[in-house]
This record gives C-alpha cells, structure tokens and sequence, in this order.
C-alpha cells in the first residue's frame, strides 16, 4: 500500500529540511538577480562566503547575530504563546534606550554592578511595553498586532526624544546620546582581540545570548509556566476550562517577550553601538526578529542558528559592494526565504502526506482530512 | 417498511470499487454503492469508517482514487460541487450552510435567484419555494427568518435548496443529530414523500433505529472496506451494530439500584443571560445527590448550555446560587470549582476539553499540572506525566496504544473523548458534568462512555447529564429533568419516564411538575 514518496511528501515532511531547501531557493533566486544584472554569481556568493569564514570574519558575524537571535527568541517565545509579537521592535527600542540611559547615567557604578543593572532596566522597559499591550488587549480586547504596530512608532519617536535630552545627550555635534560608561561595556580586552585577531567589536554578548536561549527553551518545554503558556496559545478555551487564567498568561507571555525584546536592545548597544542615534527610521532589529524566529522554526536551538545565519548575510552583505553587487541583494535573499518558509501549505498540497502523515488507530486522519476537505 | 417506491431496474447511483487515499492511509478500499430510484439507502459505519469520504467523493468534494462513479447509468467524473448539482446529486450536511439574517426564501434562491434585468425577481422567488414545499409535503414559511425557525426548519430550507437545484437524489449527513423525537418523526415522513417521489435518498448515519425507521437498503462500512449491503426488514438493531463494530456490542446500561445520598449539587434559583445578553436561565432548581444519575432533557437553547457554563465558572450569572458540597461556586472561576469538586466533560471536546496540539500525556495533566507528581519546583516530571498517560491509555483503552507523546488531534473522536474521560473520572471529584458526552461517536465508544458515566454514579459520585438524546438520558438517568425556557419543568424518575411525554415537555406542553 506504500506509495512511492514524492520529492513534495519529502520536503513537507521534514521541517529542518523544508527550511534548508528554502535557503537554497532564496541563494537561487539572488543568483538569478545576479545574472539579471550581469554580475558574477561565483565572485558575489564567493565573497559572501569568505567574508564570514575567516576567524575575523566569523567573530564578526557572532557579533552581529546576538541581537538578532535574542530579539528572534522573544518573537519565538511569543509565537509558542499564541501572541504574535510584532512590537518585539519597539520593546528593543526602549530596551536599548533604557540600557544606554543606565550605562550613562550610572557610570560610577562598578562594572559588576552597571552590566546586570543595564540589563535589567532594559529587561523592565521591555516588558513594560509588552505588559501595556497586553492589558490593552485583555482589558478591552484591542487587537494586540495593531497596538503593538502603534507602540514601535511611539518607542522610536520616544527614543529619539531622549536622545536629545541634555542629560543624555552627545556634547559634540553628533545627533546621537553620549557614548555608555566603559563599565557599562562588555567588550572584551582591547589586547585580547589584537592578540586572537578578533573583531574590533567582539564582546560577551554571545555568551548572554546561549544562556538565555537555553533559560528560554527550559522555560518553554519543562516548566509548568510553559505549559501553561503553551495551552492558552494553542486552546484559550480548553486552558480555562482546565482552570488556566488565560489573561494572567497572555500578560506573562508578553511581558517575558518584550524583556527578552528589550534585553536584545541591551546587547546591541552594550556590545557594538555603545551610543543611539537620533534615527529617521525604524531600524528593524525587531522585525528582523520575526524573520529569525520563523527561520528557526519558533525554537529556541533554532532561533539560536538563524540568528547566527541572519548574522552572517548581514555582515557578509555589507562586504558584496566590494564587488560592485548592491547589498540590497542580501534582502532579496532574506525576503525568497521567508516567503518559502511561509507558503508552506504549497508542499503539503502537493504531497498529499499532509492528510496521512498521522494516523489513529481507526481513521483519526481520515476525520481530519475530511475536516480539510470540508472547509474547501 | 415496504419498498413500495424502489424500482430495483433503475439504479440511479452506481459507486464502483472506489477506492480513496490520503498519502499511504486508504480511507476507502474497494467500496460499492448502489441507489436505485425511489429508496432510502443508509451508509452505517463507526467514525472514522469512511462514511462520509465516500459521500464527499459522491458530492465532487473529494476525487477517488480509482473506482467509478455512475449516475443514471452514465459514468461521470466530478470536480466540484457543481459538477455533482447538474448530475441531480443535493447534499444536506450536518451543520446547515444557511445565512441566519436572510429569510426562507433567501436562502433557498441564493446563488440561484430569479432575475428581472439586473433586479432580484423575490416575487417569482417566492412563488417557487411555496410550489416545491408544497408539493413535497415541507410546509415552511417562506418569509421567515432563518434565525428566528426551529433547527427542523432549518433543516427542511436545507432540503427544499436542494430540491430547488433540482436534486433528485439527497445525501443526507446525519441529518437527526439534533432534532427533537418529534421532529424525527416529520423528518422519515417527509422522506418517504420525497421516495413517493421518485426522488432517492442516502443517509450517514450510526443510529441504528433511524435506519430500521425510514431505509430500504443499508450499507455498512468497517474501517475503510466494504462489508454488505442488506435489506433492512431482514436484519435487527443488533445485526446491524454487530457488522458495524465488528463485534456483539451490548445496549443494555448495567445499572445497580442504589438509595442516593447527599446532595452535592444544589442549584438555587439560578439566572443568567445569554450571549446575546438576553436572560435565558430564568429562576432554576436542581439538585443532584449522590450516586444518582440527573438527566437534564430539553431542545437545544433552552439553557442547558448557559447552566453548565455557569456551574463549571465559565459564564457569569446574574442572581441565584450554585452550591456544591455546600460551597458556593456561583461566580468563581473554573480552577476554583474545580477545586471543590467540580469535574466535567464539555460538550465541545475539540474546543473545549483538549489542547489538540498537545500530546496526550499533557491533555491528561492539563488542570493538574501544577501538582505533585506532575510538577516539582514549577518544573514538570516527565516520567510521572509519561507513566500516568501510559496507565490511563491502558485502563481507558485509548487507541492507539503507545501514544502518550501523540498530539491529541490525531486521536479519532471517540478515543479523543476517552482521553478526556480518563482525565475527568481520575480527577476523583464529588460531581461529574457531562454534556452530550457520545456526540458523534458509535456505538463501541458509546458504550464504553456509558459504562464509566454508570461507573461513576455507583462510586457514589453525583453525575449531571445533559444530552440532546433522548434515548442516552432514558436509558442512564435516575432522574429526568426536562429543561424548557430556562427552568425545569418536569422532575420524573427515569424508569417512569417515555418518549413522547418527555418531547412533549421539551417542546413546552404536557404535563407539568
């Protein structure tokens, strides 16, 4: 009764390789972009290569990725909760506003104390802004994807309002705060990187990124927080009847997201930026948070690999101008990969394993395929 | 009954060794049909059978995968719905596709309607539907509603859109699922006027004395395949349900006497509104004691629903009390009835009594959670979660076995509900609240459910049962209590009870307590 698989049954059966073959679809497309302007696609993906597998080059890319994986983490976090957590982008913004605040204004506190402090207060205004969402949302039931739209546009023009603060301000002509205190820092020795050939701007921001990757995925699948988390976000309705507060838990799962969104601020700026700008933009760390979470498949050990892939186009695109090729290619990349991620649906249809793939013992599969064809 | 309509020499449906698969899973393996002109013909089969790909096959929803369909003698393939209207094929599913705002005639015309130049012709319109309804014995009124008519009449605009599209064969899914007795009876009549006819009719279904009632021929499928065709006033209820499981099945519900004891469910003079924000439970009584069996019997919106949302916390009442062991839980939320001996098995199971993603060890722990041995430190035990939902997948015979780490949505319904059965009954509480616990399941999994529902009450728990079936309260309930217009209406010990008084009462007349 075994039918032979089809290369479609084999693609939707596998996440992992799902996710692999719509990386290999989005560098196919960029190649055909490339050919398109009649550049080298061997010289640009070569670049991209090389530039990120030297020991420079690589501790570049972990430098870039911290940001991107613990901001993927928080919007990962949210999506196991049943939130969609499209204001990760704001929570960054005053997390990283509220870290430099910290790492300036305390500049006489001993590093020990000034680096735990930094992140807690970046931790708190993340989470303040989820929490605001979240009451929003179980007090009146304003949809959370547009308030959240709304907050990431009022902590941008919020940011730069206290980026302008005398206090806070750069005394020079830069539009931008003042530079955080040396012992809100967390580079590493300036002779360590001369002496390992490390990048100017490696810091112990990975080292943090691990350990709550890991606090995250314990969180998610062994504590009873998470389960409960789980519950609401896949059934609010079977988690109340279970006795499941289900606000309290909306409340939570934001309120961890957004510290986690702010936490990503915090490194991003503790690590390499060391000062705001005053932007004309949004700078999109939390959006690109979205793209890693959905790379990583919403799992922590995932998150933690996309972040370090987004890492490396990120810092590989900006050496492709050296080859004439626009580093917008590097979006276009990004963009083919996520869209193949997401019509994922177009794999199940043409696999059909989608409707047998998991069986009861007398026809479960059968019930749900009806269900599927019903809804058609 | 007398095939007195069916022309044996005119076989308007042939199926032919259909065979139907999702991947690797074959849904239906080798399955033939034959409906002539003018008969009742009944698809029996357990859930999960097969029952409705086929007719989803028959009705151009779903392509076989090989196998022929013949409609009048003539092979056709079907791509959609449409395909299956112009051959003449109308199906009435389970749950009515009608727009609740638009009226009788609406609905009926709707895709359909007559036009003059651009405008709506509603008067011709109207003229049709009365001509058919009329003509096949369904009286409606055409200007009502939908949402102002009884489920009956809802279901008979179903039947008269199909006539319209010019059906001449119906597939009916379960279509008495949720009428009351009497509507039953005007049901099977109006389908003997429609064979009268010369239409043909098919029904899925798994109530055996529906099709003793109204079918000429019964087909009955076993887990894909095809087992017989046979002629209804040659078989009983038992043959019937023996080819349908594969086993003798038991109807009779083993039930001890037994003297009830305390009361553990008192309701007082409970009001609540609906969602509509119109009171629906107006000034109820109940009581339940120990060791006995309630049976709440009533029409569908009469309150039921509201009545357990509120005893199990998930609405909020107006006025009234609900004790239970003498706390009162009026008003609280569920994890605090629960703690004072509130269990329940929701009428929703998909919805409201599992987490479908979760794996049927997590849907076992799912209010208890928090407690040892499941958790320690707020961090979950696997192996005492793991162990747990292995006992329970053996005691409660959950298929199949070694699924603890299965998410629940793969579980047919009726092992769906077994899953919450295990979790509700080992929860150990005082009062047990089922509503409509065997909906949608067959006849094996009924009596499995029965079983531990009697289980209960000889344990000495207090049961609450609210069902839509009349024959599942008569045949568990200690006491009958008739539920209409938010109040009961009528306490009657259940062996003294009977069917007609019973959908009398429900309907608002009869007798009175």
């Amino acid at each position: 009764m075994t039918r032979k698989k089809s290369f479609f049954d084999f693609i939707a059966e596998n996440r992992f390789i799902h996710i692999l073959f719509s990386i290999i679809l989005g560098f196919l497309v960029g190649a055909i972009f490339l050919a398109v302007m009649g550049l080298s696609i061997g010289a640009a993906y070569g670049r991209l290569l090389g530039s990120v597998t030297s020991l420079k080059g690589f501790s570049y890319v972990i430098v870039y990725a911290v940001p991107y994986v613990v901001a993927g983490l928080s919007v990962a976090f949210s999506f196991k909760t049943g939130v969609f957590n499209i204001g990760a982008e704001g929570q960054f913004v005053v997390g990283s506003m509220a870290a430099v605040c910290t790492g300036i204004l305390g500049a006489s506190l001993p590093k020990p104390l000034l680096i735990p402090l930094c992140f807690l207060a970046a931790m708190a205004a993340g989470a303040v802004w989820g929490i605001i969402v979240g009451v929003l949302k179980t007090k009146w039931g304003i949809n959370e994807v547009l308030s959240m739209i709304m907050f990431n546009w009022i902590a941008f023009y919020l940011s730069n309002f206290i980026a302008g603060i005398p206090a806070i301000k750069n005394e020079g002509t830069a539009e931008a705060t003042k530079n955080i205190s040396e012992n809100a820092s967390m580079l590493f020795s300036k002779d360590f990187i001369k002496s390992a050939g490390l990048a100017p701007t490696a810091n112990w921001g990975f080292i943090v990124a691990i350990i709550v990757t890991l606090i995250a995925w314990f969180i998610i699948e062994k504590t009873t927080l998470g389960f409960e988390l789980k519950a609401v976000g896949s059934n609010r309705f079977a988690a109340e009847y279970g006795g499941i507060n289900v606000n309290r838990s909306i409340l939570t799962a934001l309120a961890i997201s957004g510290a986690l969104a702010g936490l990503a601020g915090a490194l991003q700026v503790m690590g390499m930026g060391k000062r705001i700008s005053i932007f004309t933009s949004q700078e999109g760390f939390g959006f690109a948070g979205i793209v890693v979470a959905l790379i990583g498949c919403s799992n922590p050990f995932g998150v933690l690999i996309a972040g370090l892939f987004y890492g490396a186009l990120m810092y590989g695109g900006s050496k492709l101008n050296l080859e004439g090729v626009p580093t917008q290619l590097i979006s276009v990349i990004v963009g083919t990969v996520v869209f193949f991620i997401a019509i994922s649906v177009i794999f199940n249809k043409f696999s059909g394993i989608h409707f047998g793939r998991e069986r009861g013992a007398n026809g479960g599969a059968l019930k749900a395929a009806d269900k599927k064809e019903e809804k058609k | 009954m007398a095939k007195q309509y069916v022309d044996m020499n005119t076989p308007v449906i042939e199926m032919r060794n259909i065979v139907k698969r999702f991947g690797d899973f074959v849904a239906n393996d080798g399955i033939n049909l034959t409906v002539h002109k003018g008969e009742i013909h009944a698809i029996l089969g357990e859930n999960g059978a097969g029952k409705s790909t086929l007719m989803n096959q028959l009705y151009g929803l779903l392509k076989p995968t090989s196998g022929d369909i013949l409609v009048n003698g003539k092979k056709i393939v079907m791509n959609n719905p449409r395909d299956a209207i112009d051959a003449g094929i109308g199906m009435v599913h389970q749950h009515f596709m009608l727009v609740q705002p638009f009226t009788v005639t609406e609905n009926i015309v709707l895709g359909t309607e007559p036009t003059k130049g651009v405008r709506l012709d509603m008067d011709t319109a109207r003229k049709n539907v009365v001509e058919i309804s009329e003509r096949y014995g369904l009286s409606i009124d055409p200007d009502a509603r939908i949402e102002d008519i009884s489920v009956g009449m809802q279901q008979r605009v179903e039947i008269l859109k199909a006539l319209y599209r010019g059906a001449d064969i119906l597939i009916l899914d379960e279509p008495t699922s949720s009428l009351t007795p009497q509507e039953i009876t005007e049901l099977i009549a109006i389908m003997h006027n429609l064979v009268k006819d010369g239409k043909s009719i098919i029904i899925i279904t798994h109530k055996l004395k529906e099709i003793k009632e109204s079918a000429d021929f019964c087909t009955i499928i076993r887990m894909g395949k095809y087992i017989d065709t046979v002629d209804v006033d040659q078989v009983d209820e038992n043959d019937l349900a023996s080819m349908m499981v594969g086993r003798k099945v038991t109807f009779k519900v083993d039930k001890p006497e037994q003297t009830p004891g305390d009361v553990v469910l008192d309701v007082k003079d409970l009001h609540c509104l609906d969602y509509r924000g119109i009171e629906i439970v107006k000034g109820l009584n109940l009581q339940v004691r120990r060791g006995e069996i309630v049976g709440i019997a009533g029409i569908d919106g009469n309150g039921q629903t509201e009545l357990v949302e509120v005893i199990t916390g998930l609405r909020k009442g107006t006025s009234g009390q609900v004790l239970v062991n003498g706390t009162d839980v009026f008003n609280k939320s569920p994890s605090f009835g629960f703690a004072h001996g509130v269990s329940s098995i929701p009428a929703d199971r998909q919805k409201h009594g599992l987490v479908l993603d979760f794996s049927i060890e997590d849907n076992l722990i799912l209010q208890n959670y928090e407690r040892d041995p499941y958790a320690k430190n707020s961090v979950l035990q696997r192996g005492p979660i793991f162990t747990h939902a292995s006992q329970s997948i053996e005691k409660y015979d959950i298929r199949p076995s070694g699924s603890e780490k299965r998410a629940a949505g793969t579980l047919s319904g009726g092992n769906q509900q077994k899953v919450i059965i295990a979790r509700e009954v080992q929860n150990d509480k005082d009062l047990l609240i089922a509503v409509n616990p065997t909906r949608g399941l067959d006849v094996g999994a009924i009596e499995y459910v029965h079983k531990y529902i009697v289980d209960q009450r000889n344990k000495g728990k207090a049961v609450l049962l609210v069902s839509f079936e009349l024959d599942e309260i008569m045949s568990l309930s200690d006491i009958i209590d008739v539920i209409f217009d938010g109040r009961i209406v009528a306490s009657i010990p259940g062996g003294e009870a009977n069917e007609n008084d019973l959908g009398l009462m429900m309907a608002g007349g009869g007798k009175k307590a």
